[in-house]
């Protein structure tokens, strides 16, 4: 692979952008925010993070979803923790969050709007909160 | 503690950027048997109590976090370094800027592995904040080098919180790493 140009990553930019120029206009409503302090990193916040990345992109969610990296969320027993502000959501702030819980996050909230079991530690109340 | 180099570069330019730097720097060379990293930045910068105290695991300023008593990025990268015979250092000048310099070397047995560099220096890029980041990255031996700006690919692919500007970013970071 021969080292891009900026210009053939502008190029790339615009073929990825597509179809999703029509919904960027009405603007972003969904938030994934990474909580990338030294304790999300040593939890391995980066893997997270990209299977994310990845998975919205693969779902052509780009265009709704603004994915955002942090310092220490305070949480740092359970990292990495992965925050996600949706509407028709509670905002919900994820614990354990790996790859694969990373994955499930996308697709369990924030295609199928339903919360993604044992890895809630901040927001929803208790009693909706299944163990 | 951190897994990879990558992950310690990665600790460091996000405390530039909780610094509040408006430039951040960081360098990765590859060459005489050493991996050498700098991340320097003009964010608030420590005097040298501050500074001292930086180093120890159980200090933080306490300004993010009330009660927590435990700050480890620092720590991590000293302990790691110390233990697989690297070295270590930190200048610091309380309101204009910090550096810090570290080294492995390259076939240490207790050297971390060099990590996703593309991921680093996409993930770098990617705090909120309108900060100039600089790439310095060499490794002669396998004919890489190159200087990259976050202004610039904020120029080409647009916000970087947009799943697929990360996308397309990554893939140009990427090819700037391959043979």
């Amino acid at each position: 692979m021969a080292k891009m140009t900026l210009e053939q990553l502008r190029k790339l930019r615009e073929e990825k952008k597509g179809d999703m120029q029509k919904r960027d206009v009405e603007g972003k409503s969904i938030q994934i925010i990474v909580g990338m302090g030294t304790c999300g990193i040593a939890a391995g916040a980066k893997q997270s993070f990209d299977e994310i990345v990845k998975a919205i992109d693969e779902n052509k969610l780009s265009g709704d979803v603004i994915i955002r990296q942090t310092g220490c969320m305070g949480l740092c027993h359970v990292e990495p923790t992965v925050e996600v502000v949706m509407p028709g959501m509670p905002a919900t702030i994820y614990g354990r969050v790996d790859a694969a819980t990373a994955r499930d996050i996308v697709v369990k909230h924030v295609v199928g709007k339903t919360l993604v079991e044992n890895h809630i530690y901040d927001r929803p109340a208790v009693d909706i909160v299944k163990k | 503690m951190h897994f990879a180099v990558c992950d310690f570069l990665l600790d460091l330019v996000q405390n530039s950027v909780e610094a509040g730097a408006a430039n951040v720097g960081i360098d990765v060379v590859e060459s005489g048997g050493s991996i050498e990293a700098t991340v320097e930045d003009d964010g608030k910068g420590m005097d040298e109590r501050e500074l001292e105290r930086a180093k120890d695991p159980f200090y933080t300023d306490g300004t993010k976090h009330a009660r927590r008593k435990v700050g480890l990025g620092l720590p991590f990268l000293i302990q790691a370094t110390e233990q697989a015979g690297g070295d270590f250092r930190i200048s610091s000048r309380k309101g204009s800027g910090t550096r810090v310099s570290f080294g492995f070397p390259v076939d240490g047995v207790d050297t971390p592995p060099l990590g996703d560099l593309p991921g680093l220096f996409l993930s770098a890029m990617c705090f909120d904040g309108d900060y100039e980041l600089v790439i310095r990255r060499r490794a002669p031996a396998r004919g890489v080098d190159y200087e990259i700006r976050r202004s610039e690919i904020l120029e080409a692919a647009g916000p970087l919180d947009d799943a697929s500007a990360l996308v397309a970013v990554r893939e140009f970071l990427a090819s700037h790493e391959a043979l």
